[in-house]
């Protein structure tokens, strides 16, 4: 019923370690999702039905099945293959990669949602103008969509990678020791399981707040002059 | 620590460790993988159930069709109280529920869940006791689930909730007190049935998120799906066939989702506004 605060104060050291992973999961997520999830949207979009009918496939898939499921397929089904082909007969540690491929790999999904979305929000008569400048398509895609693009779909991808900080922590479920698991472990191993798990609630709780708070902020900013 | 959360993390380091075994050490080709797909193992008997493998793997969507279904009815009622709460006038309700908001869309869900499972039982002192000493753990976890779950949901229905609203303008309340109808009676009869048909799509995206987040709860022992997938190739060394199955039952489930959200659209559409015969 009471609570001992005093032994968070020890744990602060490993519990950084683990927030390190929780960070470096959540920056690569972000970082190859927003890549892989613009070329996904660019395949959506592109006159080529096969490209398209990948990408929206790609997409219904990782969209229509729980993360944790996710997990457990890289952890036990496909990092296990692939590892198997090319290192066969070698024991690797591969729960961190595991992390790293299945969080990219979901978050592009979800990604190439939203940067189809601003693609399709900026107006069909800049896409003709730029042909009728003599650019090709590419050329205003790149030059033209993307820059307006992206510029509109900041706050979206960044209120994304928040919600990716908070589902890094589902790599429980693959025994990974991120900022949680660590803080559940030491709470489990020194018997204050109660206080660890509210601790790191808090902590969650403080930098999505803030974070939240400056994507809104800056949403408020970059809508400033409305583009059409 | 529960004694059933002891035994399914020693279950998934064993298997993932004899797994990453086995298949290092034997060579690997895809097509010999596709030859090996045996689907005689849905028939064989479960250890772990009276009948075979399908069947518990069926049983886990219906446990998680359960916890999304009971959670959703607990999320609706909250989302919508919520929702209510941040589109009225004056200074503390709005800002109640925006807080509810924020503190439940801020902390990742399983914190959230453990928060449910471990600590309140703890902290609460009377009820906690019975709860951790009479109620069977399958209904402990069920039980921490909704809770967990319904809330979580519920900040975002709230916010699907307060857009609804806003979306009708200030026209059909004022319209509303005009013809005499209390605040609560233009919210009742008005606002929300209007508003609630505009949401439907959003709502069955939220609802899909639901079904989605209840394999969350395979994390305190709750024998839903995605944990059932993970204890079938345990126990049947067939990790393919195992995991295919669970994902294609998500898959159609949120298929029939879909095509019933979109039936009840149809039926609840209203003449003159969005989807609705003009």
């Amino acid at each position: 019923m009471s609570f001992d605060w005093s032994s968070i104060t020890g744990a602060l050291p490993i519990l950084w370690q683990g927030m390190i992973v929780t960070l470096q999961i959540t920056l690569v997520g972000v970082l190859v999702g927003v890549l892989l999830g613009t070329l996904l949207a660019l395949f959506r979009l592109s006159p080529s039905r096969l490209l398209s009918g990948f990408s929206a496939a790609y997409v219904t898939v990782f969209r229509s099945i729980p993360l944790v499921m996710v997990l457990f397929w890289f952890h036990l089904v496909l990092i296990p293959l692939v590892v198997g082909l090319l290192f066969p007969g070698r024991r690797l540690e591969l729960r961190f990669i595991t992390a790293l491929t299945a969080f990219s790999l979901f978050e592009a999904s979800y990604y190439a949602e939203i940067i189809r979305a601003g693609i399709l929000s900026v107006t069909k008569g800049q896409f003709s103008a730029g042909l009728a400048l003599g650019m090709n398509r590419r050329q205003v895609m790149r030059l033209v969509i993307l820059p307006q693009a992206l510029r509109r779909m900041v706050p979206l991808l960044l209120t994304q990678a928040i919600i990716l900080f908070q589902d890094s922590t589902l790599v429980y479920v693959i025994n990974l020791d991120d900022f949680f698991r660590k803080a559940y472990n030491i709470g489990n191993t020194v018997g204050t399981l109660n206080e660890l798990i509210l601790f790191a609630g808090a902590v969650y709780l403080v930098i999505c707040t803030l974070a939240s708070g400056c994507v809104r902020q800056l949403h408020r900013r970059l809508t400033v002059l409305p583009v059409k | 620590m529960h004694p059933l959360l002891l035994s399914s993390f020693g279950a998934f380091t064993a298997l993932s460790q004899a797994n990453h075994f086995s298949l290092l050490t034997s060579h690997f080709s895809p097509s010999a993988l596709i030859a090996a797909f045996d689907f005689s193992v849905f028939l064989r008997p479960s250890p772990e159930s009276a009948l075979n493998n399908l069947c518990y793997l069926l049983v886990g969507l219906g446990w998680s069709l359960l916890l999304a279904l009971v959670s959703w009815v607990v999320a609706f009622v909250i989302g919508s109280i919520v929702g209510v709460m941040r589109t009225l006038p004056g200074r503390i309700l709005p800002f109640i529920g925006a807080c509810y908001v924020e503190l439940f869309r801020n902390v990742p869900l399983l914190v959230q869940l453990f928060i449910w499972f471990f600590v309140v039982p703890d902290i609460t002192p009377v009820l906690g006791d019975w709860f951790k000493q009479q109620v069977p753990p399958i209904w402990q976890e069920f039980i921490a689930g909704t809770a967990c779950l319904g809330l979580f949901t519920g900040a975002r229905i709230a916010e699907q909730v307060r857009a609804g609203i806003g979306s009708l303008g200030a026209g059909q309340l004022g319209a509303g007190l005009a013809l005499g109808l209390s605040r609560g009676q233009v919210y009742l009869l008005v606002l929300l049935p209007v508003a609630y048909r505009i949401l439907i799509p959003t709502l069955t995206s939220e609802f899909l998120n639901l079904i989605k987040n209840t394999a969350v709860a395979s994390t305190i022992g709750y024998l839903e799906l995605a944990q059932r997938s993970a204890s079938m190739a345990e126990t049947t060394s067939r990790v393919y066939e195992a995991f295919a199955a669970g994902t294609l039952l998500y898959a159609v489930l949120n298929l029939l989702v879909m095509v019933l959200a979109r039936a009840l659209e149809r039926f609840t559409a209203l003449p003159g506004f969005l989807g609705g015969r003009r």
